[in-house]
């Protein structure tokens, strides 16, 4: 019973987290990018349903999902047009870039929507819930299935069209797949329009299970990129199965420590630093000759 | 003889500015002081080393705590407990505390708490080729990490309220403008005897080395070197900077609280260094102590605005000056150079590090 309860949530935080981890996977992972603005792309598309409701009415999550995308998409694209570009080769100048813009649209959204947090109230076929064994919520259910479908999604993109096939070509390896015919800067704006959607995407979702304010994003975009390299740079697999991983381990350490929730990080911490005595460079490795 | 003259120079500006100042703006003055101690430690890290560590903060805090736990313990007496212990209902002194009453073992803690788990990660990390991207991720995580456990021990840390309430620093009476004004000039001359040091490390062969791994860890390898160690002795001599930074912070501010070490605030401690320059020690610390000031100015008067101007200095320095304002001069010298010679072939730069 306690176990099947924990394992639940551990699923439920491990959706959450790949939600807001997957865009990360691509931009991080194809363009070596740390894009700390990711938490407020999140941000953003919680917003998003937020404006979405009064307009839409109940259903305004679904409608939100794909505007989300966009919204997210766009602002991606802005960030990587005006300053991502200039900074390829600087991973760590970038880092500090984007945290820059992430505190300018925090206050941007502390400026429009106001300091203190919002709801946006869920459709009613999501509330209640299923039993089997334990209660699981119906909201976090559709995280679920949310998560999977945006998996599904992304990896019919990599293998099925070709405009990702070249997605994959640049993440192997940019400079021959530049020498191909792959034009890499365009296939850049379009991981990270797609990417930067993921993260609005992810804001949606969170908005089914807590309030939204402007630090929503904050709060989720270090155990995001936790979860990337842990999973390895750019790898599907790895991501989801990482996010899921670390979801379980916080839910059964918060279990299992009296004190638990303050242990459960330090945990996580310790568990992702020994991991990678072993595989230095996260689960799954793209194979490679350079040395770095 | 130019350097020597300007250090003599800041330091009696420094020497004499309780002269000038109120103890109010004093202790703002030495608040930045500390701030540009650990300044100094994340130029030698990060400037010299490559390595962007995003959780200096835990360092600080590990310091801060130590001496904090000391100065409660001497102020509640032998056999008494710290004031907020009682608030939250702990009944006898935990275990952990119970040495920090000695103030030897307090100020040894101050440095060999942040030093122990620096060289943990760094060896545990860098030994694996962790680096870049990665190491900044991890070293970020950690601070949040440490956040939430100092957070969640409201019996062993005071919780988000931290430590607060300090009266005694080593027979200094902390309410006294003239015991300050000690405190103050010790923060000074610890100040200095860091940059000191700092600057001779980073003149040394061992310092060449250092920069030598930050552009091509690989081919130093290949010479017969051990990258991670020379990485990991720069991260821990950092560590050891911002732990003897937050124990003198400590009595400074009379608080220390989980948001002064939390991702957040290690940040800020970073983008100090970045306006200031990284490669350079003087660059870095008058960049802190620019960058401290300039948020005391802003949030008492315009409390809103203030992350609008801090996030536009992080593009703007990044954007335009990314070797900050002490590098300006240089970065207009090849300005000009390029101009000159428009044909020269563009200098080879080493991608840095991508994973």
């Amino acid at each position: 019973m306690g176990t099947l309860n924990q394992l639940v949530i551990g699923a439920s935080i491990g959706a959450v987290l790949l939600l807001a981890s997957l865009g990360l996977t691509f931009t991080f992972g194809q363009m070596g990018v740390i894009n700390m603005a990711h938490g407020e792309f999140i941000m953003a598309g919680a917003y998003t349903a937020y404006v979405l409701q009064p307009l839409v009415g109940e259903q305004a999550v679904l409608v939100a999902l794909p505007v989300a995308f966009a919204v997210g998409g766009v602002l991606g694209l802005i960030l990587e047009r005006l300053f991502i570009r200039r900074f390829y080769g600087r991973p760590l100048d970038t880092l500090l870039l984007t945290w820059g813009i992430s505190l300018i649209l925090q206050q941007v959204a502390r400026d429009v929507f106001g300091a203190p947090n919002v709801q946006v109230t869920a459709p009613g076929w999501l509330t209640g819930g299923i039993d089997v064994g334990v209660r699981i919520p119906y909201n976090r259910v559709f995280i679920l299935v949310l998560a999977v479908g945006c998996v599904a999604a992304i990896s019919l993109y990599l293998s099925k069209l070709r405009q990702g096939r070249r997605m994959r070509a640049v993440m192997q390896n940019r400079q021959l797949a530049a020498v191909s015919g792959v034009a890499t800067g365009r296939v850049d704006q379009a991981t990270f329009f797609i990417g930067s959607g993921l993260a609005g995407v992810a804001g949606v979702a969170l908005t089914l299970i807590g309030p939204v304010g402007p630090t929503l994003g904050s709060g989720y975009i270090v155990d995001a990129f936790l979860v990337v390299v842990a999973g390895g740079l750019g790898q599907l697999r790895g991501a989801v199965i990482a996010a899921f991983a670390l979801g379980v381990l916080n839910s059964f350490v918060e279990f299992w420590t009296a004190n638990g929730a303050s242990f459960a990080k330090v945990v996580v911490f310790a568990v992702i630093i020994a991991f990678l005595q072993f595989r230095p460079q996260g689960m799954f490795v793209l194979r490679s000759r350079a040395l770095t | 003889m130019r350097n020597r003259i300007a250090f003599a120079l800041i330091a009696v500006l420094l020497l004499a500015a309780p002269l000038v100042f109120s103890p109010f703006r004093l202790d703002l003055l030495a608040k930045y002081l500390c701030y540009a101690i650990v300044a100094l430690g994340i130029a030698l890290a990060w400037g010299r080393g490559g390595m962007l560590t995003l959780g200096q903060g835990v360092f600080f805090g590990l310091g801060g705590y130590a001496m904090g736990m000391h100065l409660k313990l001497v102020e509640a007496g032998p056999g008494q407990l710290p004031d907020f212990m009682s608030w939250s209902g702990v009944e006898r002194l935990p275990l952990l505390w119970k040495p920090f009453a000695d103030p030897v073992f307090a100020l040894v803690m101050v440095v060999v708490l942040p030093v122990t788990v620096a060289l943990l990660l760094g060896l545990l990390v860098f030994r694996q080729r962790v680096r870049g991207a990665y190491f900044a991720v991890l070293s970020q995580a950690l601070a949040a990490a440490f956040v939430i456990l100092l957070v969640g021990q409201q019996g062993l840390t005071g919780g988000t309220n931290g430590l607060t309430n300090f009266q005694l620093f080593f027979g200094l009476d902390l309410y006294d403008d003239a015991d300050r004004r000690i405190l103050y000039f010790a923060i000074v001359v610890v100040l200095g005897l860091s940059y000191l040091v700092v600057r001779q490390l980073a003149r040394s062969r061992y310092g060449q080395l250092l920069v030598a791994i930050r552009d091509g860890e690989d081919r130093v390898r290949f010479l017969g070197y051990d990258p991670a160690l020379v990485k990991t002795f720069a991260f821990a001599f950092s560590a050891g900077l911002a732990g003897i930074a937050g124990a003198l912070f400590v009595p400074v501010v009379g608080l220390l609280t989980p948001a002064n070490l939390g991702v957040v605030a290690s940040l800020e401690l970073l983008i100090g260094v970045a306006i200031g320059g990284r490669y350079s020690l003087a660059g870095a610390v008058g960049g802190a102590l620019l960058f401290h000031y300039a948020k005391t100015i802003f949030s008492e008067q315009w409390p809103d605005s203030w992350l609008y101007v801090q996030g536009a200095l992080f593009v703007a320095v990044m954007l335009w000056a990314p070797r900050g304002l002490a590098g300006l001069a240089g970065q207009l010298r090849d300005l000009v150079a390029a101009r000159r010679r428009p044909a020269a072939p563009a200098p080879t730069v080493l991608e840095e590090a991508r994973a």
